[in-house]
């Protein structure tokens, strides 16, 4: 057992862990930040999806010793009380139908966006490769990220 | 509204109470929810309504939710029938408590037609006591009143809120239902409408909802694992390596109890059983998974499944070419098969049994308290489930707890699609907590999940028929080869009776052999209908080429004049609805123009779960049989729709899970193992190869019915049959990986 020093969505956070334990087993039992999903414990599904510094991760095969960087959560994702706008667009679009994989989908989009800003279908889905929906929400999370695209043109963000 | 018809109010309302909140002191919810219980006969009863002075209102939503919407389609009927705004509306998830709410259960695409009438009954009564209240307050004849926006208005144009209203309105007498009139569709500003999903927010906040994030004070959570063969039992493992493990705090043996699988419910009897294995206990998920990766178990397998996929297939390939079979539909068809006239075709069929995988896995939280002298013992179950209330049957089978002694905290669910009617996870995590001090999660591994499956049956159906010169189906000849379990089919398997070669079919010879499996099979999404669909479908497109035949022209033709075989009856088919969504579907297609080089267009009608859907698949083939498909056109008559976007999402999830599956997944077994142990064996589509998917709805004068489910199974021959329309080649097996043509 080692004391590892983690920054989860801006706060600072010493956990004592087995080296080799998954970031998102320390993110969900330590921490108890739920958001970020087990689906498979082999990196094919995303429903795990975070953010260290700002990339998207499977945190189901990420080893706590080899976290170096800022995590970020879908809990971390909304800022000063407002939502991202990935997050905006999915409420808009009715997106979720069981939402488990959705948390996992919201990181990798709002990933992508960060550093295309305006992508293309062909774009979406190679950044959306990663993470399965098993109720076969695809289409609705496409029209909502190329949404989310706009509204981050503008500057639009909405109140959580 | 003027001050004076305010006070006059008010002053009634403290009249109430003994003063001081009175805002809060008059809501009075329970007392309204009560009195429309008893009204609405509890037992089909499936929400409460709650109205605060402040003018919120609560409905509470019984049915579990799982991904299909009912969370907010329900009280969207309750509030149109009541004259609410959806904004004033809050919903939450009820208590389970089959005594308040009945039957609490997802599954079949019912709950829509199910829960219809009694939802717009609540909100009718509330809608008429709220309109007493307003006549008392106001003095006016209740005639002269109006209940709309969370308002009731009089003529005049004065109104009062339902805020205002509330705690008077539950001192007016329960309507009699039969009094009860309901608003005119068209009239209707809620029903019919998009509305968004009542948990959004929460799920794109990342807050806790699921099953999987249940957390307890002193929880501890657990792994178990099974024999990798069906049925063998533990005899030994080793203990002492195992509970010397990081975070482990108790490992040990479960033996198989046959008791935790019996249920009232007679499709469920005798599944949910507790399969011995060893279950590892710890300080948090990781840990005990570690632990059950270290685990070696020495199993007694005298008694385990023999189950093979290919002895499965042998046997069926067998049968096939035999007479025998239970006839369960009886026309003379060998001189029509055998008349050198007519052409005559013969084809086998087959598919693959497949896995739910939801993606949340299997799991379930229990705090067991062991009874003392004086007292009882009892259970509280935090449980995503279809049919949370069953597990109270569990709990009272396996340990003994009554029923009232059982606590059930339904969670929302990730995924469902019938998986999650069977609980054999709550029965381990019952049978765990009750050797576990404190309260216990057990996580199932997404191999667990996968290996220890109540699958979508496989099987075969031998196909022959024949058409005349004229081009007319004059012989079909349908030998369906399944399985059983225990001399009884497994769900999903055989014919039910309502299928269209068993009911309307002109001509038609129906047999059906049953294969004994020890496989534990269950129900996954439209059970039986999308594997037959595949079949029957892809084959009537065989006889539609075969007879030179345009196919809409030639299914619109079978399906003959336009009648409802069983009046009143929505499981029986209406042959004039069929041929609407065909057209419909062609129509909105261009069903019969000119495709580019290597495009083809594939049509299949399908009737299940009280649905007419047609579904017509544009697909492009290369010269290395990728397949790609551009556009699926859906026409879709479940009658009137309740919230258009639920609605669309479900046919759209539908045509993408029903693409996913058809084109890349199967379950086989080797001597009672199942081979395929997580995603990157089993895999699901993704989004790339995501089609355009249009969707009409037909809104026609009938119950509105369910659409959970009866979106999926024409999908499969649509595209089968546009495969053949672009390249010649027939698809007569699934998945289409295993015939060589890969999904882009």
């Amino acid at each position: 057992m080692q004391t590892y020093q983690l920054m989860v969505n801006g706060a600072p956070h010493a956990v004592t862990s087995e080296p080799d334990k998954p970031l998102l087993w320390v993110l969900r039992d330590h921490l108890k930040l739920k958001g970020a999903k087990y689906g498979c414990g082999i990196a094919q599904c995303g429903a795990c999806t975070v953010h260290i510094d700002g990339v998207a991760v499977q945190s189901c095969v990420l080893p706590i010793s080899r976290v170096s960087g800022r995590v970020t959560t879908i809990e971390g994702l909304a800022k000063n009380g407002l939502l991202h706008p990935v997050q905006s667009a999915w409420i808009e679009h009715d997106v979720p139908q069981c939402g488990y994989c959705q948390a996992g989908q919201i990181m990798s989009a709002a990933a992508m966006l960060a550093v295309n800003p305006a992508p293309t279908d062909v774009d979406i889905d190679t950044a959306m490769s990663g993470n399965y929906c098993r109720c076969g929400t695809y289409v609705r999370i496409r029209a909502a990220i190329h949404a989310a695209a706009e509204a981050r043109s503008v500057e639009g963000e909405a109140e959580v | 509204m003027n001050n004076v018809l305010t006070r006059r109010h008010f002053l009634k309302a403290s009249a109430l109470t003994s003063g001081g909140l009175m805002l809060e002191l008059t809501l009075s919810g329970p007392l309204l929810a009560e009195a429309l219980g008893t009204l609405v006969g509890s037992k089909e009863l499936n929400a409460w309504v709650q109205i605060s002075s402040s003018g919120q209102i609560t409905i509470y939503s019984s049915v579990p939710e799982m991904g299909q919407g009912i969370k907010t389609a329900l009280p969207m009927i309750i509030a149109e029938e009541m004259g609410a705004k959806w904004d004033d509306v809050k919903v939450l998830k009820s208590d389970v408590d089959s005594a308040r709410f009945g039957l609490q259960g997802a599954g079949g695409s019912t709950s829509i037609p199910r829960n219809f009438d009694s939802m717009r009954t609540m909100g009718a009564s509330a809608r008429e006591m709220l309109i007493g209240a307003a006549s008392e307050a106001l003095e006016v004849d209740r005639a002269e009143l109006e209940a709309k926006d969370s308002k009731v208005i009089h003529l005049s144009g004065e109104s009062l809120s339902f805020g205002a209203l509330a705690a008077l309105a539950v001192r007016q007498p329960i309507p009699d239902p039969a009094t009860l009139s309901f608003k005119d569709p068209k009239a209707y500003t809620i029903i019919g409408t998009s509305i968004a999903g009542v948990d959004n927010l929460g799920i794109v906040l990342g807050q806790s909802q699921f099953g999987i994030d249940v957390d307890v004070p002193n929880m501890r959570y657990a792994a178990y694992t099974r024999c990798p063969r069906l049925g063998g039992v533990p005899i030994s493992f080793n203990e002492q390596a195992i509970k010397a493990l990081p975070g482990v705090l108790d490992a040990f043996i479960l033996t198989p109890d046959a008791r935790a699988g019996q249920s009232s419910m007679s499709f469920l009897d005798g599944l949910a059983v507790l399969q011995g294995g060893v279950a590892i206990v710890g300080e948090d998920t990781w840990s005990v998974l570690n632990a059950k990766s270290n685990l070696k178990v020495v199993w007694d397998e005298s008694a385990a499944s023999t189950d093979s996929w290919s002895q499965m297939r042998r046997e069926a390939k067998n049968l096939a070419g035999t007479a025998g079979g239970q006839i369960k539909r009886d026309s003379p068809v060998e001189a029509a098969l055998n008349a050198p006239s007519n052409k005559a075709i013969d084809a086998f069929y087959e598919f693959p049994y497949v896995a739910h995988i939801c993606m949340e896995p299997m799991n379930c939280t229990v705090h067991y308290i062991a009874g003392t002298e004086s007292e009882a013992p009892r259970m509280e179950v935090w449980v995503p489930s279809q049919f949370p209330g069953q597990v109270k049957e569990v709990a009272k089978n396996l340990l003994g707890v009554d029923e009232e002694r059982v606590t059930v905290n339904m969670t929302r669910m990730g995924g469902g699609f019938g998986r999650r009617a069977v609980h054999d996870f709550a029965a381990e995590a019952m049978a765990i907590a009750a050797r576990t001090e404190g309260p216990v999660k057990l996580t199932w591994t997404r191999t667990d999940d996968i290996h220890q499956d109540f699958f979508r049956v496989g099987g075969f159906e031998n196909m022959k028929a024949a058409v005349s010169p004229e081009g007319k189906l004059v012989a079909w000849d349908q030998h369906y080869i399944g399985f059983a379990r225990n001399g009884k089919a497994v769900i999903g398997s055989g014919l039910r009776g309502n299928e269209f070669s068993m009911t309307a079919m002109p001509n038609a010879r129906v047999r059906q052999s049953l294969i004994d499996i020890k496989t534990h099979c269950g129900a996954w999404r439209a059970p039986g209908a999308n594997t037959n669909a595949f079949v029957e479908q892809s084959f009537l497109h065989e006889l539609s080429v075969l007879a030179g035949r345009d196919h809409a022209e030639f299914l619109i033709e079978l399906m003959g004049e336009r009648r409802w075989l069983s009046e009143g009856n929505i499981n029986a088919l209406n042959t004039g609805r069929a041929i609407d969504v065909i057209q419909l579907a062609a129509q909105k297609s261009g069903w019969g123009k000119a495709m580019p080089q290597g495009w083809g267009q594939g049509l299949a009608f399908y009737f299940c779960h009280a649905a007419h859907i047609a579904e017509v698949a544009d697909v492009y083939v290369d010269a290395d049989q990728n397949f790609k498909v551009g556009k699926v056109t859906v026409a879709v008559d479940v009658g009137p729709i309740i919230n258009l976007s639920g609605a669309l999402s479900q046919v759209q999830g539908s045509i993408v899970d029903g693409l996913s599956t058809m084109a890349l997944q199967q379950i086989t077994m080797t001597n009672g193992r199942i081979n395929q142990d997580n995603f990157d064996q089993y895999p699901v589509m993704r989004m790339g190869a995501t089609p355009e998917i249009d969707v009409h709805f037909i809104q026609s004068n009938h119950q509105s019915t369910g659409l959970g489910e009866p979106a999926l199974p024409p999908l499969a021959p649509a595209v089968t049959n546009a495969i053949f329309a672009a390249t010649g080649t027939r698809i007569r097996s699934m998945p289409l990986s295993q015939e060589g043509f890969k999904l882009v």
